[in-house]
């Protein structure tokens, strides 16, 4: 430690009690932290409670168990206006979720093929990219959000007049409509073999690199891969007897009934999120690409090895390093960013809260539900990304 | 024969046409393999898209001058600058006393010329400091007013573009000695000063913004006692520079940890104290080196001012929405918006361009 | 270590002393400021809105202007809070506003629960629904599917479940937290109905790029009485607050305006003379001086003036009185004897 050869001068000089020695002084500092932070948090609590109870306001959370009376839009589990505030709290915190994971997938997909385009050797798609990655980076996320809102809302057509690219997929201002299949059992089958194909792929890519330890000989574990994940599936609903029928929507009354419904709201705080979070990870992205000296390339080349095996087997590694910790806090950022969700009218947890907050009057217990649950989700994926990240690192010797 | 042939002594041969000009460059640049003659025929389809409509409403079927909000909503009617032309003063000075606006205009201009003041590198240290303090109290006299003859004028009035600059300045130079605090308190060798700082750093950056703001502005005054009230303004002020103080401080961090070990080894075998080694050695070498993760935090900070409009602060974002609910002028939200949007885009851009340009210069006083 | 905590604890003592020494009536806090400090509604057209000049305008806002007229002779000695709705409670409980007139609806958990306490109401609305006619609907119970658009955090939101599920009928519910967004929302087709109180359905009708496709439907769910309110357990202000806005409505009712008030110094009715306070005795009650109707009327004008001046025909919002005529109009605008 540094200051150890201070301290025990310090220690010899003065044997016994005595403010000068650094010990003393760090617990009496430490001491005097805690009387203060104690103190201060006792008399906030005790003027709130004050407070709260000569306004004769509610306190506690007793009103969770309530019926809420109002409705959701979009929500992933049962719910009606009969339903306890609890139970709204779910459903925004499950509409959370449901926008801040398909947002981190794609942004991710979208962020690291543009970053892959700014350094395109095509003139104007680069440029292209370098503009989308300017003025995303450059704009307050809420006035893109209120873009994103607009271009939906009155670009695209009302639902009798919707725009049909395919056969029973529809783009209207009521939402993006797809059909899905009608027959419940054989998605779920399909759905399974599809797992069931990954895990082998997994497996068989294991495999093939503990005998290319042992043996030196390769196998196209990419081609098997494919093969696998596209041949189970279909195999396995051919085997249930291939039932083509789908759940399409359909323009029924004021709207579309029938297969799933994207609304406008989550296709906006989607879009959004999505956008601006993928022109950070561009950035990154590049960065980490750039990071990697050009003579690794050189090296590999001279190796004989060809362009994909260079970008597969030493860029993409190397570049993951500088990547993964920076793109965990750009992840972070996009769930935390869900959250204004509240300004396109997508129903998530901090919407709830609002509605909640309006209702009740207990704003204390309704912000306090939404950072404990911000924090736990941000703390879980701190861990996990932390975790990957462990796996990609340099493993020095 | 190939070989048979000779080029005339005297006259000196043309590269081919194809690689050369303004073709080669094409050719090169564009066309130079299928996929990329793909990408760029269809980023030229993209351009065709976008760029004609966009210019046939902004500025062909634009309705400009001082013109009633019924011309405007004419059929075939584009972009509405007479909506603008209406509210600029409105959108970019909020609520302040409209002859009294030069004050505002002023603060904008003050705050700007600090803003590239700072990026010269001679005066970083305790000078930059001096300027922005008295920069600041320059900018609250000139804004509450109140002495000089000048009338005063209430913060619940203040607002638009001087407030989104005056809350992320403020913020920063708040936020500034907090967030050094943190990081070396995160560093610190007493545990508990250690685990409250790593506690606070933690929470902090684990919650949106959104979440700290509604906490300043709807449960501070519950726990504060009866007849004890902060201003509004103060309070979401606080809340913002706390906010960004963690952030911040993790920049710093990483400042820190950079310091090689020797250099702390020295300062002791000098016989400095904690405090001389920390603000003499340790701080100036690793500020430095954090500083274009700083002005990168900064401009997060200065976008995420917006998020103000939710506890009804009238910052920019918060009066062109105001201007956006006049029941005259329903409905010209585009060209709000993209006033507002022109507005935030200069800012941080100019800062994202000095930040990468810094980047590059202290990058090369580092190089050996 | 035990001084330490000693003075931590002194500390922090002297300071829960200190604060708990002054607590005074609202009145009080007024004089001292020299200003009422009044929560407004961030912007809603006609009630509280600043207009191009940064001038706050509207029904709401008038009358906080009264509300200071009455307490300190001088309309203009206002501090206007803009509150979101999620604020506006927490604002009044705290004490960071003197009285809350933020179009808010009069209920009865706002005033059991909430430590609110309402003055008389200032407009009578009702919740409606808005819809375009080519849906070709006559009528609220033929909205059952419906998508609708609404903002949040209001007992619109609530209304308007309560009614559909009355009705056995399912809709979805786009909830936006702003206007411009919300109305945008409706207008490209977003939602088949928009539903809010009768008045902001009506100013958003006239301000669309074409009015006379949309309709607002007959029917009205709920009702509600938009008033000011005070915290509870202090009555002295909650009667100038109160009485201010009956000076308004009693103004109205003689006829008596801001333009014309001077002449009726040499009225014989002795009522009017003691309302003018050419006669003393309606100062007394409320603590305040004999002036204090007379600088409401001239500085802020009377009930129909406000609102003629900010929801009348000659605004873009072309409400008509309504419920919101004075009693003996047929409407339910009533001032109670101020004697």
């Amino acid at each position: 430690m540094t200051n150890s050869q201070s301290r025990a001068i310090a220690t010899a000089q003065t044997s016994g009690f005595s403010l000068y020695d650094p010990r003393v002084r760090g617990l009496a500092y430490q001491v005097l932290v805690i009387c203060l932070i104690v103190g201060g948090a006792w008399y906030l609590i005790s003027n709130a409670l004050a407070n709260l109870a000569r306004q004769s306001i509610a306190t506690g959370f007793d009103f969770l168990s309530r019926a809420a009376s109002f409705d959701i839009a979009q929500h992933l589990i049962s719910y009606s206006s009969a339903s306890s505030y609890l139970r709204a709290y779910e459903v925004g915190l499950l509409n959370t979720l449901l926008v801040a994971a398909v947002g981190i997938v794609l942004a991710t997909v979208l962020g690291t093929a543009v970053g892959i385009l700014r350094l395109s050797g095509n003139w104007l798609v680069s440029r292209l990219a370098a503009i989308y990655v300017e003025v995303t980076r450059n704009l307050p996320l809420l006035l893109q959000l209120f873009f994103w809102y607009d271009v939906i809302t009155v670009t695209l057509p009302g639902p009798r007049e919707a725009l049909s690219p395919l056969p029973g997929v529809f783009l209207s201002n009521r939402g993006f409509m797809l059909p899905v299949p009608a027959d419940g059992p054989a998605l779920l089958a399909v759905a399974v073999a599809f797992l069931v194909a990954v895990a082998l792929s997994v497996g068989v890519d294991i495999w093939a690199r503990r005998r290319q330890y042992a043996t030196g000989q390769q196998f196209p574990v990419a081609w098997a891969a494919t093969v696998l994940i596209a041949g189970i599936p279909i195999l396995a609903w051919l085997a249930i007897g291939a039932p083509t029928a789908m759940d399409m929507p359909s323009l029924v009354g004021f709207g579309f009934q029938g297969g799933i419904t994207m609304s406008p709201e989550f296709v906006t705080i989607l879009l959004g999120l999505v956008f601006y979070t993928a022109a950070f990870i561009a950035e990154v992205v590049r960065a980490g690409i750039l990071a990697v000296s050009w003579g690794q390339s050189e090296a590999a080349l001279a190796l004989g090895l060809r362009r994909g095996q260079i970008l597969r087997l030493i860029v993409v590694p190397q570049a993951f390093r500088v990547i993964v910790p920076q793109l965990t806090s750009e992840f972070l950022n996009l769930t935390k960013n869900s959250s204004l969700a509240v300004a396109v009218g997508y129903p998530d947890l901090v919407s709830i809260a609002n509605t909640t907050i309006n209702q009740t009057g207990q704003a204390i217990e309704g912000i306090s539900i939404i950072m404990a649950v911000y924090l736990t989700i941000s703390l879980l994926v701190s861990a996990f990304m932390n975790w990957f990240n462990k796996r990609v690192a340099l493993k020095e010797r | 024969m190939p070989s048979e042939f000779q080029a005339p002594a005297n006259v000196t041969l043309r590269p081919p046409v194809a690689s050369l000009g303004p073709l080669g460059w094409l050719r090169a640049n564009l066309f130079n393999s299928w996929p990329n003659t793909i990408l760029t025929l269809l980023a030229v389809w993209l351009i065709v898209r976008v760029v004609p409509p966009v210019f046939n409403w902004a500025i062909l079927d634009a309705v400009t001058g001082q013109q009633s909000a019924a011309a405007c909503r004419a059929p075939g009617a584009g972009a509405c600058w007479s909506f603008l032309s209406e509210k600029w003063r409105f959108i970019l000075f909020g609520l302040y006393p409209p002859d009294q606006h030069w004050r505002p205009a002023l603060v904008v201009l003050l705050i700007v010329t600090m803003l590239i003041v700072s990026c010269d590198r001679r005066l970083w240290g305790w000078a930059l400091a001096a300027i922005w303090l008295t920069g600041l109290a320059v900018v609250f006299l000139l804004m509450a007013g109140g002495i000089f003859g000048l009338p005063y004028v209430d913060d619940t009035r203040w607002g638009g573009l001087p407030l989104t600059l005056i809350i992320s300045v403020v913020g920063m130079v708040l936020g500034f000695p907090i967030a050094v605090a943190l990081a070396l308190g995160r560093r610190s060798e007493l545990p508990v000063v250690r685990a409250l700082c790593i506690g606070f750093i933690e929470l902090v950056r684990g919650v949106p913004l959104i979440s700290v703001l509604f906490m300043a502005s709807v449960m501070i005054p519950l726990f504060l006692p009866r007849d004890v009230t902060i201003d509004k303004l103060l309070r979401a002020e606080v809340g913002y520079a706390l906010f960004f103080s963690a952030y911040l401080a993790e920049a710093i961090r990483g400042g820190l940890q950079a310091i090689p070990r020797g250099q702390y080894e020295a300062a002791d075998s000098l016989g400095l104290t904690y405090w001389q080694k920390t603000s003499k050695i340790i701080l100036p070498q690793a500020l430095k080196l954090v500083i274009a993760p700083m002005v990168n935090n900064f401009i997060g900070q200065f976008k995420d001012t917006s998020l103000v409009i939710i506890i009804g602060i009238f910052d920019l974002m918060m009066t062109a929405k105001t201007a956006l609910s006049d029941p005259a002028w329903l409905g010209f939200y585009k060209e709000a918006y993209l006033f507002i949007a022109v507005i935030y885009f200069g800012f941080c851009f100019f800062m994202s361009r000095y930040s990468l340009w810094l980047e590059r210069h202290l990058h090369r006083g580092q190089r050996r | 270590m035990k001084t330490i905590l000693t003075i931590a604890g002194t500390v922090i003592g002297m300071s829960l002393m200190a604060s708990a020494a002054h607590a005074g009536p609202t009145l009080d806090t007024i004089k001292k400021n020299d200003y009422v400090r009044c929560g407004v509604n961030t912007g809603l057209g006609g009630f509280s809105i600043p207009n191009s000049g940064g001038q706050w305008v509207g029904l709401d806002v008038d009358m906080c202007r009264a509300f200071a007229a009455a307490a300190l002779g001088d309309a203009n000695k206002v501090k206007f809070v803009p509150l979101s709705s999620e604020q506006r409670f927490t604002a009044l409980q705290s004490g960071e506003i003197d009285v809350l007139s933020r179009n808010t609806t009069w209920t009865i958990t706002r005033e059991g629960e909430l430590g609110a306490l309402f003055g008389p109401v200032t407009y009578y609305d009702g919740q409606g629904f808005m819809v375009n006619k080519k849906l070709g609907v006559k009528s609220a119970k033929e909205l059952n599917g419906a998508t609708i658009c609404v903002q949040p955090g209001t007992t619109t939101e609530l209304n308007l479940s309560d009614y559909f599920h009355g009705n056995n009928m399912q809709f979805t519910p786009v909830v936006i937290d702003s206007l411009a967004q919300v109305n945008a929302a409706f207008f490209s087709g977003r939602c088949d109905v928009y539903t809010d109180d009768a008045s902001a359905l009506t100013a958003v009708r006239a301000a669309a790029p074409n009015s006379a496709d949309y309709e607002i439907l007959p029917e009205r769910i709920s009702k509600e009485p938009l008033a000011p309110a005070v915290r509870q357990g202090d009555d002295e202000w909650f009667d100038i607050v109160r009485w201010s806005i009956f000076a308004t409505l009693q103004a109205e009712e003689w006829g008596i305006t801001s333009q014309n008030v001077d002449t009726f110094k040499d009225t014989k009715n002795p009522d009017i003379q003691r309302f003018l306070g050419v006669t003393a005795g309606i100062g007394k009650p409320l603590h305040l001086d004999d002036k204090w109707a007379v600088n409401i009327v001239k500085q802020v004008g009377n009930y129909s003036e406000i609102y003629e001046r900010n929801l009348g025909a000659k605004t873009p919002l072309k409400l008509d009185r309504g419920l919101n005529a004075l009693w003996n109009k047929g409407g339910l605008m009533y001032a109670p004897p101020a004697r």
